[in-house]
């Protein structure tokens, strides 16, 4: 016990002063440059107009321009020369492929893992449903569920945005959009194999791992031909200033695929080992490769569609540093109470709570940049999943940090409690705000508007009433179940009979989850068919008397 | 001057990102390579037949890790022991474990000592046929694809799994698949009643 304490202090003295280093260096300008940086997403004159191409028609965005306008960011002397315009557009298309590709495979797997997800929540209170087949058992639709969301939605959605993202931050069209594309394929092809791998029965049979090693080099090589297009994007810059979302999109493409070497190479885990190596893996996936997409995701857009600079440059480099630090060493609250060193434990415990750090940085930061504007969420289909994803990654955060106290973990460990959480973040956060993104994204990349607008309300009133269901329904079941679990006086049985009500109440709210996500693929497949009408007025960046030849464009565009 | 401020930046930036999970990788993964490498299994711990190795597979790919953890707590965390589950966990009890089977959910039981609380085949055999026969209330599925019914004259050899007479159906009988019996055989194997040294953490 003496020696946890000290593990205790000692990792706390430590990471404070590493985060000290990092303010002292971020404040001499030693990780990147000032607030110019932060304006390296707009034009030259352009901040202070809005952009949602989700927005639908002309006269929806000049709304969402006159809040802007009221609530005192005003866009009066602001421009968009047709040739920055023209440039931006030619930025677009050159990753149209690979963005098609990796945002219709992501709406496909969403659909998929919807519906895995959905029946094993309704297996778990109707345990003779489906049994005769192997395939379609509890154990593996559970699985197959969470590797589709993981590394067929949540992956290829974040990389199909993050390819995307790359031209306009770096003001550089793709370079290799067809090496991107063959990337994306090759991804798509290992999660196939993957989730037919686990369903047949020949799960690895680690949590988040359990893609067989085979099926995970296609996944590799898909990842890094991704990050070799978007190098050499990135080796080709016209910017002065690396944009936050650029750090972040980078950074986790490079950890990715040491994450995967370490975790997937054959033979050298065992026993209690390769459990911590688990959870080093489980929470370091989520925390640097799927948090650093959604924040760059969403530190592009919620500044983007305001029109409004985010509110201090500074502070998110400062969320990108503690946030990798931190992040990477929570895996061992997993193990509480488990047969794992306690000293490892006792790190993974200190840091999660030095996990407030970051999530504060980058909370005050959205809160600060949207602060007197949320009436434009009325406005914009966009800001309406960033800004509630921003929200969710808040709560997520700092739930996750307080499930990691012994005290806390004591009771959730084990339970629905923590699938709830998951989802928090997962969902909540991740798939909210890829939503908005993949929004604004679409008309852009198909020069198209999408053809039905309320499908848009629909989509978020299912998504966001269901996952209020599936989320307060299942913490209070797993809290409950916790509860039972621990008072030895009640007999096992009863911390199941206890959670079937909220486990019903899940299948209800998984229910509209996936109704939405139907909702939304159908929208999606009828923008690919290009239904409804053309776009036309403001939402349109390469209007006809607006386009210029190639040649034409900007040689380097000048510094903000 | 702004390309040279940007490549600083970019080579900065994966410095630093490389040093720091590094760090990570250092502190959760080499670390405990290290510090449990030399464990040794406690005397009583039999490394798994073949018949058991197989049971584990199955076990793996019917998922049953997502309900059952495979590690007791100690008496100060959690009445773990109290509900017969088994004295705390220690790494020598997992040196045959490869992939560990730990688990993060406790739907049902932990299963580190099940051979202890139920030793009987037959009881396993039956609940994995239908586990509400044995169990009111239980929600883990029932896995009728690990059994045949059959028909007509008993084959010599077949393990024929008798159930509550509630739940049999006349001049019908279930028939063990050898997977079954494999698990059954992993299932029976998970008995750490033997004594070790505790060590403090």
């Amino acid at each position: 016990m003496q020696y946890s304490v000290g593990v205790l202090l000692i990792t706390f003295l430590g990471s404070l002063a590493a985060l000290g280093l990092f303010l002292w260096s971020m404040s001499r300008g030693l990780f990147g440059s000032g607030e110019g940086a932060g304006r390296v997403i707009f034009a030259q004159r352009e901040v202070g107009l809005v952009e949602d191409p989700a927005a639908g028609t002309a006269a929806a965005e000049e709304r969402l321009q006159d809040v802007m306008n009221r609530t005192g960011h005003t866009g009066e002397f602001s421009v968009l020369t047709p040739e920055e315009a023209d440039e931006r557009a030619h930025l677009d298309a050159s990753s149209r492929l690979p963005v098609l590709l990796a945002l219709g495979g992501a709406v496909l797997w969403l659909v998929i893992a919807s519906v895995f997800g959905l029946i094993a929540s309704i297996k778990l209170h109707a345990p003779d449903w489906w049994v005769e087949q192997p395939w379609l058992t509890f154990g593996r639709i559970r699985p197959a569920h969470l590797n589709a969301v993981a590394y067929g939605w949540c992956s290829l959605a974040g990389l199909g945005i993050a390819i995307w993202l790359y031209p306009r931050l770096l003001r550089t069209p793709l370079v290799g959009s067809r090496t991107a594309a063959a990337g994306v394929a090759l991804w798509f092809a290992g999660t196939t194999g993957g989730i037919a791998a686990i369903l047949l029965g020949q799960s690895a049979g680690l949590e988040w791992l359990e893609f067989p090693w085979q099926v995970d080099v296609p996944l590799f090589v898909g990842g890094t031909l991704v990050g070799v297009a978007l190098l050499r994007t990135l080796a080709q810059r016209r910017v002065p200033h690396l944009y936050v979302s650029v750090w972040y999109i980078s950074a986790g493409l490079l950890w990715l695929p040491i994450l995967l070497i370490v975790a997937k190479w054959p033979g050298i885990h065992f026993g209690v080992q390769q459990a911590a190596m688990n959870w080093w893996f489980g929470h370091n996936v989520l925390g640097l490769w799927f948090t650093p997409l959604g924040l760059a995701a969403i530190y592009y857009f919620l500044p983007k569609v305001l029109g409004k600079p985010i509110h201090s440059y500074h502070l998110s480099l400062v969320g990108f540093w503690t946030l990798a630090f931190f992040y990477s060493q929570v895996g061992g609250h997993h193990l509480i109470g488990g047969p794992v060193p306690g000293w490892l434990v006792t790190l993974s415990i200190v840091q999660s709570m030095m996990m407030i750090v970051p999530v504060v940085a980058v909370g005050i930061n959205q809160h600060r940049t949207a602060h007197g504007h949320l009436s434009a969420m009325r406005h914009s289909p966009t800001l309406r999943f960033i800004v509630l994803g921003g929200m969710m990654y808040t709560l997520a955060s700092i739930q996750g940090s307080m499930q990691s106290l012994r005290v806390v973990n004591t009771t959730t460990h084990f339970t629905h409690f923590t699938v709830a959480h998951a989802h928090l973040g997962l969902y909540g956060f991740f798939s909210l705000v890829m939503f908005g993104a993949m929004y604004f994204v679409m008309p852009r990349v198909l020069d198209w508007e999408w053809p039905y607008r309320r499908l848009i309300a629909l989509h978020f009133w299912l998504v966001v009433g269901g996952f209020a269901v599936y989320f307060v329904g299942l913490s209070i079941g797993g809290w409950l179940q916790g509860m039972r679990m621990l008072d030895a006086a009640r007999p096992f049985m009863e911390s199941v009979t206890v959670t079937r009500p909220y486990l019903i109440s899940r299948s209800v709210g998984g229910g509209f989850m996936t109704l939405g996500h139907l909702v939304f693929a159908v929208h999606f497949a009828a923008m690919m068919l290009r239904r409804g009408t053309r776009r036309e007025g403001a939402t349109l960046l390469r209007r006809p008397d607006r386009l210029t030849p190639r040649s034409a464009m900007p040689a380097t565009p000048e510094p903000a | 001057m702004t390309g040279r401020h940007g490549e600083v930046g970019v080579f900065k930036l994966a410095l630093g990102a490389l040093a720091i999970i590094a760090f990570a990788t250092g502190a959760l993964v080499v670390l405990p390579y290290f510090t449990l490498h030399g464990v040794e299994a406690p005397a009583g711990l039999e490394p798994y037949t073949d018949a058991e190795l197989r049971g584990r597979q199955s076990y793996i790919a019917n998922g049953c890790i997502y309900c059952h953890s495979q590690q007791p707590r100690d008496p100060s965390v959690a009445p773990d022991m109290a509900r017969g589950w088994g004295r705390p966990s220690v790494p020598g009890d997992y040196v045959y474990d490869r992939p560990h089977l730990l688990g993060t959910m406790r739907t049902g039981p932990d299963l580190f000592n099940i051979a202890v609380r139920q030793p009987s085949r037959d009881w396993h055999l039956g609940h994995l046929y239908q586990p509400r026969a044995y169990s009111p209330g239980s929600i883990m599925p029932a896995y009728p694809y690990l059994f045949e019914r059959r028909r007509g004259p008993a084959v010599p050899g077949e393990v024929v799994v008798t159930l509550p007479p509630a739940f049999a159906r006349d001049g019908e009988r279930i028939v063990a698949t050898q997977e079954a019996l494999d698990l059954t055989a992993y299932l029976l194997s998970l008995d750490r009643s033997y004594p070790v040294r505790t060590v403090t953490p």
